[in-house]
């Protein structure tokens, strides 16, 4: 039996009957990055050491006994999430050498639910990014093909949990950076309703865009993962005190009768034929599983890339203020605070985090604001309405969770635009707030690689894609196709 | 030619709270440096901030005070910056929809004349962090940064720094008595900036808006713009421009100097702040915080006089504390001398409170047993300078007069028959002082007097002692 192979609810019930112990699953996916990761790169700080005290300490309690969901679990986390005592860089030069002091509110659930830290994986410094090329520490690469990118900016997690590094990973979604490397990757990436997850200890790009999400092999384990990261946080005003149902009792039920939505704005040129293909093979593939498909239109789709550049960029600008090299991080010495600031900013951030910063201040500056932000804000009520609307006549929107599939290293990075264009499908649920998942629905030919299939819910609607994508993936087998390492 | 100044005032006030405005942490004055921080305060990465309650009723009842409309529904912006101050360096303030618009502060003049200025509005922040510059290095203490802090903005109506004074002193007394803040300038808890422009009577149009920093106390306001109003009158007869500028206050020589010009002006590139929920004031938080609503002052003041008969300056004192002011109404509940309580609590006692450097919540007598020590003296039992002994002694042991009184022997002795063996003691070992009254030299009998208490050690009712040594003395 490979150990690192197994899913969240498979090793669950043998860790339970004590077939096996903690320790050597955390031992076999220490191995296996050991094996692996020089050339995938998805982790950038392992936590090999402690990993295994945590798991040793699992089965000295006998936890996985107690029915912790999680007990003895290796788990992945994003470079962007605080865990107490560990680096927490978000792939920056600006947090060389910052230890975080406190836990994120999801590493406290991770932690009560008997997971094992693994460690910290690679993304775009600050989660800026598509491709998780822009890392100070590196790029990752697709365990499909290793020329090729991950997508991003959760690209680590994604890597690792697509060429088992991980039993699953946390990452966090802006405007698409859980699903559109699931989607690259081949696995399960889930972003929340906005209030779902406590933003508590993940350190902000976009507050009002920002979720957690989990990285999963399948639909059973981002069920079972969500149910552990979801919940109300005091911390956290913008989270939302609404109970946390049991997601996986939205799976194995039919989707019969269910009415999924098709917004014609999804289904255009420019996006890839054989993405198109497959993702037009899984709209048959509902409707012969007993769903009604329903043409829609969310007419202010074309604004969507726009509105969010605006927004995320002008909240970005004020929450990477305070990385100032006075108090933690980096710092390079100036004769006075301002030539300090500079120094430190100048050689800690990396282009992409300067050109959002200068993009976001312009955004907000006399004169130009009401032009800028304030429009973006008036469209981006427009698009969380034409979602209201289409949700009156669905239950599910079904579309490509990215336009193509993983395309290769350093072929976007002179071309910003094009990169922004490769969130075009994800971001419009991040700035109307409401979830989305992406779950494998097929492969291009030459090369394979994996193509997503994304599927939006309501606000809270979580278990509503959770049974819909559990349908659709037990009636396929998309998701139990490995890459060659 | 004849100018007027226009002054508006800034006032940052540390509402008094026991926690921060947006995380746990305690308030505590003068905690070691950096001791009364956190993730949150510090602006470390993926911190949250969670809005502080009490602060938000406490400005409104500032509000409520002040006659301002309280508005139903505001939210919080982030105002950006750099400062080393400034823990995310971005400062978390209100822009456009602020908790309190309008209202007014009442001040009375030189003249006695009462003017009503005006308040533009009252918003909320966070405080920021406190630098220190030593030697060849800066230090920053953030134990300050995150204190809830209230700015008051006033209308441009003041006109000379008498008014500025007047204003300042007024919103301390209003903000103190309702709690809202304990206005403490030594820490920090009351500051000003202020805006002040001269322009040739009888022009519409405003000059040009001097903005002064760094005055530390209210009478430092009024001497800083005794200061700059004649310097902008005297640039404007020679000719000269006044361009917008921002200028400091030093003290120790008294004057203003530039501290940064236009050009220099913040874009602060306000946004809402997408971190915390707009704020809903409901019907029910108001009508609670309307029932905490105080006296104000000059009401409280007014009613003092009348009621109880006293003069303005010990109504004034009185009501300068809230808690002052109840501990003298629940002493005068048990008394029928108001007057004479007010002077037991004006000097013996604030004396008393200042020099164990307690408050008069911490005071050790209890206002009925006040009230008893007046009805000792008003009833003849001890005399005035034994009851100043008792108080001393109510003061350390907490007891009441009357046990004091009878444990100590002190009362006053009325009893004819003894007062005269005190007399009669006094005027025999004093012969050459009765030799100088019946001579003429009435002030002997002041001596003779004195000698009459130090045998008794106090306890005889002067009053009588005087009247049976004078009978001795002429009929003997
Ligand atoms: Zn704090």
């Amino acid at each position: 039996m490979t150990l690192h192979t197994q899913t969240i609810h498979e090793l669950r019930a043998q860790l339970r009957r004590s077939k096996v112990s903690a320790r050597e699953v955390t031992q076999a996916l220490l191995d296996r990055i050991a094996a692996l990761d020089r050339k995938l790169k998805a982790y950038i700080w392992l936590n090999r050491d402690d990993a295994l005290a945590q798991a040793e300490a699992i089965d000295r309690t006998g936890a996985a006994k107690d029915g912790k969901p999680l007990a003895g679990v290796p788990i992945a986390i994003k470079d962007l999430i605080n865990v107490e005592g560990q680096p927490c860089t978000c792939a920056s030069k600006i947090l060389q050498g910052y230890v975080a002091p406190y836990d994120a509110f999801v590493i406290r659930q991770l932690r009560e639910a008997g997971a094992v830290l693994l460690g910290r994986t690679n993304m775009d410094e600050f989660a800026m990014g598509s491709s998780t090329e822009n890392s100070s520490w590196g790029v990752t690469r697709n365990p499909w093909d290793l020329e090729r990118i991950p997508g991003g900016s959760s690209g680590g997690s994604a890597a690792a949990v697509a060429a088992d590094e991980a039993i699953a990973a946390i990452g966090t979604d802006t405007g698409g950076s859980i699903r559109q490397p699931a989607a690259l990757c081949g696995c399960v990436g889930l972003k929340p309703t906005y209030g779902r997850v406590s933003r508590y200890g993940l350190v902000a790009f976009a507050s009002s865009l920002d979720q957690i999400g989990p990285f999963t092999k399948d639909v059973e384990d981002c069920a079972i993962l969500l149910g552990v990261l979801a919940g109300h946080d005091v911390k956290d005003s913008t989270s939302v005190a609404q109970a946390v149902p049991d997601y996986t009792r939205a799976l194995g039920k039919s989707v019969k009768g269910l009415r999924v939505g098709i917004p014609k704005e999804y289904f255009i040129a420019g996006t890839d034929r054989e993405v198109a293909a497959a993702v037009r093979g899984a709209i048959q593939k509902l409707q012969s599983l007993g769903a009604e498909i329903v043409e829609l239109s969310l007419p202010h789709t074309e604004y969507a890339v726009a509105v969010y550049y605006l927004i995320a960029t002008a909240e970005a600008s004020a929450n990477l203020a305070r990385f100032d090299g006075v108090r933690y991080g980096l710092r390079v010495a100036g004769d006075d605070p301002i030539e300090m600031y500079r120094r430190t900013r100048g050689a800690g951030f990396g282009p992409e985090v300067k050109r959002r910063i200068i993009l976001g201040t312009y955004a907000l500056s006399a004169g130009y604001y009401d032009a800028y932000y304030l429009k973006a804000q008036k469209a981006r009520t427009l698009i969380r309405r034409d979602f209201e609307k289409a949700f009156e006549k669905c239950d599910v929107i079904v579309t490509p969770t990215s336009p193509t599939a993983a395309f290769k290293a350093g072929e976007k990075m002179d071309d910003p635009l094009q990169m922004y264009l490769s969130d075009v499908f994800t971001l419009s649920v991040n700035l109307a707030g409401i979830c989305g998942i992406s779950i494998p629905c097929g492969f291009t030919t030459r090369p394979k690689l994996p193509i997503g299939l994304q599927i939006m819910g309501k606000p809270f609607g979580e278990e509503m894609i959770l049974r819909v994508a559990h349908a659709y993936e037990q009636a396929t087998e998309w998701h139990l196709q490995r890459p060659n390492l | 030619m004849q100018y007027e100044a226009i002054i508006g005032l800034e006032t940052h006030v540390q509402v008094k709270t026991a926690s921060k405005m947006f995380c746990g942490c305690a308030t505590d004055f003068g905690a070691p440096p950096n001791t009364q921080v956190c993730p949150v305060c510090l602006g470390y990465p993926g911190s949250l901030p969670v809005m502080n309650e009490e602060a938000v009723r406490k400005t409104i009842l500032a509000g409520l005070m002040l006659g301002c409309d309280i508005a139903r529904l505001c939210k919080w912006d982030r105002k950006n910056y750099f400062y080393p101050d400034m823990p995310k360096n971005y400062q978390i303030s209100q822009y456009d929809m602020p908790l309190c618009r309008g209202g007014g502060v009442d001040i009375k003049l030189k003249d006695s004349r009462e003017v009503r200025i005006g308040l533009t509005r009252i918003h909320l922040e966070e405080d920021v962090a406190k630098n220190s510059h030593f030697e060849t290095t800066s230090g920053v203490d953030f134990n300050r940064a995150g204190l809830p802090l209230m700015e008051v903005v006033s209308e441009p109506e003041i006109k000379s720094p008498d008014e500025a004074f007047a204003y300042l002193t007024a919103l301390k007394e209003i903000l103190v008595s309702g709690g809202v803040s304990d206005c403490d300038m030594e820490k920090g808890q009351l500051r000003c900036d202020c805006n002040v422009s001269v322009r040739p009577v009888g022009q519409k149009e405003f000059g040009a808006k001097i903005e002064i920093k760094n005055m530390n106390t209210i009478s430092g306001v009024r001497r800083a713009l005794a200061y700059e109003i004649p310097r902008q009158i005297v640039a404007l007869e020679k000719g000269e421009k006044i361009s917008q500028e921002t200028r400091r206050w030093d003290d120790a020589p008294g004057v203003t100097s530039v501290m940064r010009t236009k050009e220099y002006a913040h874009d602060y590139r306000y946004f809402p702040e997408p971190d915390l929920m707009p704020v809903v004031v409901s019907d029910a938080m108001l009508a609670q915080i309307r029932e905490l609503l105080p006296e104000l002052p000059e009401a409280k003041r007014q009613r003092f006089m009348q009621q109880y008969g006293l003069p303005e300056y010990d109504a004034g004192v009185l009501v300068t504390d809230a808690a002052l002011a109840a501990y003298y109404e629940q002493a005068v509940r048990w008394s029928k001398n108001p007057k004479s309580i007010s002077n037991w609590v004006t000097t013996e006692l604030l004396g008393k409170l200042a020099e164990a450097k307690l408050t008069i919540a911490e005071c050790p007598i209890a206002p009925p047993q006040l009230a008893e020590l007046v009805t000792l003296i008003d009833g003849g039992q001890i005399s005035g300078k034994i009851g100043k002994d008792v108080f001393a002694e109510m003061f350390t042991t907490g007891k009441s007069p009357s046990a004091i009184v009878k444990d100590k022997s002190l009362a006053q002795v009325s009893d004819t028959a003894a007062i005269e063996a005190f007399v009669d003691e006094a005027i025999a070992k004093n012969p050459k002082s009765v030799m100088d009254f019946k001579a003429g030299n009435q002030a002997a009998i002041n001596f003779l007097k004195g000698q009459v208490m130090k045998l008794s050690k106090g306890k005889v009712n002067p009053q009588m002692a005087g009247e049976i040594l004078l009978r001795k003395l002429r009929g003997s």
